[in-house]
């Protein structure tokens, strides 16, 4: 059923960024959509492009993959962008009615929405193709952990990421088997009109949640006889090691932060 | 032999307006190093009974005694230390990400340092002989596998007593007999005392006391010989007949005349090619 959906699934694979450290590469993402803002002429853009395309390259992961990430948000991204086109004016005017002209101000803005589009996509993309779920919630625990400072509980926080993380499947697996069993009894799940769509969703609905309520007892308490009491005084099996290579990904962001500076108007 | 658990006059109700206790005035006791089996009908109050033990329910009335220490609220996660316990829905119980997560989650509660915990998880996991799938994750586990997963969590901890609360209720008969070989294999190396409580018949042939629970009381307790000489009462017990059992129970319905106390599978053949030879 979401076997197409690009976000979130992660690809094994063994190339420089998969081994990169799940921190660098959050604070890196998030960096990068801070800095695409700082764009704002060809060449600035075209620089991000030439540095996500190399980002990409080194990931060994093919082009189509980020390609089918876009997909699913094409409508949103044109329609912004036509917004854009039709509402802005400034510079040349190629077409005027009303409220609506068509200007090179405009078609220009258009083309660098679509732009920062794509790259966040294909930034945000890769990062789910390269970093196991798992060491993303360790990268966000370890990023949240100045917080625990004013009493957020971060440990807590992480547990329920990296259970959350774990059921997604079991969930997705027990939909689908009670999808096909109220279909054997006579749903008909997606026909009719909207009312009629969302009243068969109920016997979908309800059984998941009371079978969640369950699932979660259960796991509490084998989490208990486990000897669970907290995020207190644990220790951790999983360590995140920063690697030289790691300090890399500063520099070349640093790199192209200049770069970007330089290059715009 | 010492013993390592011991109730007494245990009586449990989950609500108050509860006509009948879950448990009603259990006493028994467990030696060090035996593989005790508990069983039932559904609804016997088996598995109140697993969980008094390591102490999540408190009886209403009754003492729990486990490795001499008596069960209060101070030292409820000392003796969670010493028990360890498998429950019945694999995906239920999986708590880490993958494998190697799981079986370290018990150990990193316990604020093992790491180079310690990396030892004893790949110890554990090899094992229950899960080496190769280290890394996996649960959704690509087959139910025996998790299970063997979950009980590699539990030896990881080293407990003296290992509690299989249904542990192979939900599992096919190849996944059951590798949990069961495991466990075996598992008890035998470590001098656990194993409780398994359970609907399956081969699980109790491997016990070497067996104690039969109905409506939240103590009926019967013995050898598995002595248990499966009641033959047909064992269906009322909520336990199959083993297959010796059922064989004899054919052969009397055919007018053959069948010894009365319990054979093994073993026993059953040389019985079945010495009663013709001799005439």
């Amino acid at each position: 059923m979401m076997g197409k959906l690009i976000f979130g699934r992660y690809i094994p694979g063994d190339s420089l960024i998969h081994k990169l450290d799940p921190r660098a590469k959050l604070m890196g993402s998030m960096f990068f959509i801070g800095i695409i803002f700082l764009a704002n002429n060809w060449q600035s853009y075209g620089l991000l492009f030439l540095f996500t395309v190399a980002v990409i390259y080194l990931s060994k992961i093919k082009l189509s993959f980020f390609i089918n990430g876009v997909k699913p948000l094409i409508w949103l991204i044109l329609f912004t962008v036509i917004l854009q086109v039709l509402f802005t004016g400034g510079g040349t005017i190629y077409f005027s009615w009303g409220p609506i002209t068509v200007s090179q101000e405009g078609i220009l803005n258009g083309v660098y929405i679509f732009c920062r589009f794509v790259l966040i996509i294909f930034m945000s993309t890769l990062l789910t193709l390269t970093t196991m779920p798992l060491s993303l919630t360790d990268a966000i625990e370890f990023l949240l952990r100045p917080l625990l400072a004013v009493k957020v509980p971060v440990y807590e926080i992480a547990l329920m990421l990296s259970i959350a993380l774990r059921f997604v499947p079991t969930l997705m697996d027990e939909t689908e088997k009670i999808m096909n069993a109220q279909r054997a009894r006579g749903v008909d799940f997606g026909e009719g009109n909207i009312f009629q769509q969302m009243k068969a969703i109920v016997p979908l609905l309800i059984p998941l949640f009371v079978s969640s309520f369950n699932r979660a007892e259960e796991l509490a308490t084998a989490m208990e006889a486990r000897g669970y009491q907290g995020g207190e005084g644990r220790s951790k099996y999983r360590l995140l090691k920063w690697e030289p290579r790691d300090t890399f990904v500063i520099i070349a962001y640093a790199l192209l932060t200049i770069g970007l500076i330089i290059l715009r108007k | 032999m010492d013993k390592v658990i011991t109730l007494k006059n245990i009586s449990y109700q989950y609500h108050t307006t509860d006509t009948k206790p879950a448990l009603n005035n259990i006493s028994l006791s467990i030696e060090a190093g035996e593989w005790v089996a508990i069983i039932g009908h559904n609804g016997s109050g088996k598995s109140t009974l697993a969980k008094t033990i390591n102490g999540l329910i408190a009886p209403n009335q009754g003492e729990v005694t486990v490795g001499g220490l008596i069960l209060s609220e101070q030292n409820i996660w000392e003796i969670r230390k010493l028990v360890g316990m498998v429950f019945q829905n694999p995906d239920n119980q999986f708590v880490g990400s993958t494998v190697q997560d799981d079986v370290a989650f018990g150990l990193e509660n316990q604020g093992i340092p790491r180079d310690e915990m990396i030892d004893r998880v790949i110890d554990a996991i090899e094992r229950v002989k899960m080496t190769e799938f280290i890394e996996k994750e649960p959704a690509r586990l087959s139910g025996g596998q998790k299970q063997r997963v979950a009980i590699a969590g539990v030896v990881a901890l080293r407990p003296a007593i290992i509690i299989l609360d249904e542990a192979t209720s939900m599992l096919d008969p190849q996944g059951r007999q590798e949990v069961l070989t495991t466990v075996k294999a598992i008890k035998e190396k470590a001098n656990l005392t194993v409780i398994s409580i359970t609907h399956d018949i081969d699980e109790a042939a491997n016990a070497n006391r067996i104690m039969v629970i109905k409506d939240g009381e103590l009926i019967q307790e013995g050898t598995p010989e002595e248990i499966f000489m009641s033959g047909e009462k064992l269906i009322e017990m909520g336990l199959d007949l083993p297959f010796p059992e059922k064989l004899k129970l054919s052969l009397k319905e055919r007018g053959i005349d069948v010894p009365a106390n319990y054979l093994t599978e073993e026993g059953m053949v040389d019985w079945l090619w010495t009663l013709f030879s001799t005439k």
